[in-house]
């Protein structure tokens, strides 16, 4: 292991550890948690189902982390969806082409992030009040392009998108993995990254130092409407119809809470988008085990809450200080006070 | 004076006048909560088509989901001297002053697929269906299926603590209580969502050898169904076949999937509460009869020996 890796790994520590532990936790309770088995030519088996089921909060929390790095938030992520699985649903259903249709979404997810992004960066309407409003207005727009009915369609193309595999792998994993990889790629190996941090920090003096922080900020808000467009059709393809009243209901704060576990500050500045993804997955083995552990339904949401207050505990900067001053230097301090004259 | 009364009588005879033409159309005020599900959509069509067939003139109001809109419209309906009114009303309570206005304007008022809190003098009766008894028909379906054989039962709740799912839960496991052969191993909540549901039956499937030690699947609602038979085929298996689906609600959607061979059975929550309602009314405007103070609406069950794609396609249109 390389000194890279190494920092990496110390640096995600306390995420890995909720990780390995969680699936530990549901190992235990479901003993065949951890088998994958090959059945009609795909993987099969509880962890694929936390890496396929957890793809709409992962693409999510990709946005998220660029959007938060630069000190704002999207709250319309969850609304996107739903308009964009509607608008992909629409489209073969009105007998279009599916690249036609997936364009389309697309194209409108991205138009839904330019629209919050000029809010934001054009109008300086603070971000939680300016996605807002496509929170709210996003599902009436997804019920008229719906018509208000679930609008089914059984086009194996678009289908192939929530439930077709590649490689024996399911596409939604393949899509959150390489949009992963290609934002962090784009971001980390340009300038990108820092301009956005330098943005969340300050975005006066990074303005003033000759950063167009108006063209970055909407771009930010764009690339997450993108990957809330591409959640969204995933979400549409997987149950074969555009659900607008429940599609990508609630998501927006499962991918801040998974931007949050991640290691990313909402007060903006340094993000990590490794830690995002760790995040969400965190999330989906917690779903994913309450599902199959067996308990009544009445308990999921006290078990979520319960584990997710833990890991932000052990994650919080008083407990760091609490460990360091517990533990670490103690010599140090001692020695100090020795010296002392 | 002499004029003037003149006139009043005038405007009397004339409008006795008038009032026989209008009663033999009678029209009636309906007051529906608004829009929020598919089937709402589709009780408010069924009921301007039931009004249209009985050349009743329906006048309707949608409350946007708040009850202060209802009670206006109930006003406003008072006002126009409307010969009844119908009410879905949206919560339990609130709801005396302004039945009380109705009844002093000897308007009769028929509630609609919910009830109320108010003392039952205050409407003529209430035409809803029994949710226990769904869960019910549903359950006694599939002791009929199985026969004498084992068989687990995984379940798909409703939203958890929702009236639906405690009495749809509470009316099926009524129905197989007698069965020891049939037992519910898993239940667990699908949020009354295709996406949950499916994300669900994922895990049921996991959780049970893949799907082997699984004989039945209930699902509270279509929808919830719907996703676990994508899940159902995802994992290998025959929806219908290796595992009996049997769910609640009959929306259009299920009844493809009936004709397809991948659900078993359906019991009907009918959007048709209306036609019974003018039933009554009809009787009471004609000579009094006054009618039991709960009409229960009948809870059917469409199998795949129904004919499901006609009855598909006489379900598609009504805005499910």
């Amino acid at each position: 292991m390389n000194a890279e890796t190494l920092g990496a790994v110390r640096r995600f520590l306390p995420q890995i550890v909720a990780l390995f532990a969680i699936l530990a936790i549901n190992t235990a309770v479901f003993p065949g948690f951890l088998d994958i088995t090959v059945q009609n030519d795909r993987f099969y088996g509880s962890l694929i189902d936390i890496l396929n089921r957890g793809a709409p909060v992962a693409l999510l929390a990709i946005g998220m982390t660029l959007v938060i790095a630069t000190k704002g938030i999207d709250l319309s992520v969850g609304a996107v969806m739903a308009i964009c699985g509607a608008v992909a649903a629409s489209g073969v259903a009105g007998g279009g082409s599916v690249a036609m249709a997936v364009t389309t979404a697309l194209v409108v997810g991205v138009a839904c992030g330019a629209w919050n992004g000029m809010l934001v960066a054009m109008l300086g309407i603070q971000p939680i009040v300016a996605t807002l409003i496509l929170m709210v207005a996003g599902r009436g727009i997804a019920q008229l392009i719906t018509e208000g009915v679930i609008l089914t369609f059984n086009n194996e193309g678009l289908a192939f998108f929530g439930s077709g595999s590649i490689f024996a792998l399911p596409v939604p994993v393949l899509l959150w993995i390489g949009m992963g990889v290609l934002v962090a790629f784009v971001v980390r190996r340009t300038a990108l990254g820092l301009l956005i941090e330098a943005i969340g920090v300050n975005r006066r003096a990074a303005t003033l130092s000759g950063v167009n922080s108006h063209v970055l900020l909407i771009t930010v808000y764009m690339i997450s409407g993108l990957c809330a467009a591409i959640a969204g059709v995933i979400a549409a393809a997987d149950i074969r119809g555009a659900d607008a009243n429940n599609a990508g209901l609630w998501l927006e704060l499962d991918a801040i809470l998974a931007v949050v576990i991640g290691g990313t500050s909402l007060l903006g500045g340094r993000f990590t988008l490794l830690g995002s993804l760790i995040g969400a997955m965190i999330i989906q083995s917690i779903n994913t085990g309450i599902l199959s552990s067996g308990f009544p339904p009445e308990f999921n949401l006290i078990i979520k809450a319960v584990i997710i207050l833990l890991i932000l505990v052990i994650q919080s900067p008083a407990l760091r200080t609490f460990v360091v001053f517990w533990r670490g230097p103690k010599e140090e301090v001692f020695d100090k006070e020795q010296s002392a004259p | 004076m002499l004029f003037k009364s003149a006139l009043a009588g005038a405007t009397m005879l004339a409008s006795a006048v008038l009032g026989t033409s209008v009663a033999s159309a009678t029209t009636v005020g309906f007051s529906q909560i608004g829009s929020e599900s598919g089937w709402r959509a589709a009780e408010t069509t069924v009921t301007k088509k039931e009004a249209e067939k009985r050349g009743i003139d329906l006048k309707f109001a949608d409350a946007q989901q708040k009850q202060e809109n209802q009670i206006k419209a109930i006003r406003s309906f008072i006002a126009q001297g409307v010969d009844a009114i119908l009410v879905a009303p949206v919560v339990e309570t609130g709801w005396d002053s302004v039945l009380e206005e109705a009844k002093d304007a000897e308007i009769p008022v028929i509630l609609l697929d919910r009830t109320i809190k108010a003392s039952d003098d205050l409407y003529l009766t209430a035409v809803t269906s029994d949710q226990v008894h769904e869960g019910k028909v549903a359950g006694n379906w599939l002791v009929e299926a199985v026969g004498n054989k084992d068989c687990n039962i995984v379940e798909l709740q409703g939203t958890t603590g929702s009236s639906p799912a405690i009495a749809r839960k509470k009316g099926f496991e009524e129905a197989i209580a007698g069965s020891e052969n049939l037992e519910i191993i898993r239940s667990q909540t699908g949020d009354f969502t295709r996406t949950k549901g499916k994300e669900v039956m994922e895990s049921f499937l996991k959780a049970e050898d893949g799907g082997k030690n699984i004989c039945a699947l209930y699902a509270h609602n279509d929808d919830m169904a719907l996703g676990a038979i994508q899940a159902i085929k995802e994992a290998g298996l025959k929806p219908g076949e290796d595992i009996l689906v049997v769910s609640i609600d009959a929306v259009p959607d299920i009844f493809k999937a009936l004709a397809a061979g991948e659900a078993n059975a359906t019991v009907e929550l009918t959007p048709n509460m209306a036609g019974p309602a003018f039933d009554i009314l009809e009787a009471y405007l004609a000579d009094g009869t006054t009618p039991e103070k709960w009409i229960q609406t009948e809870s059917k069950l469409f199998t795949q020996a129904d004919d499901p794609m006609a009855v598909y396609e006489e379900k598609k249109d009504l805005g499910y």
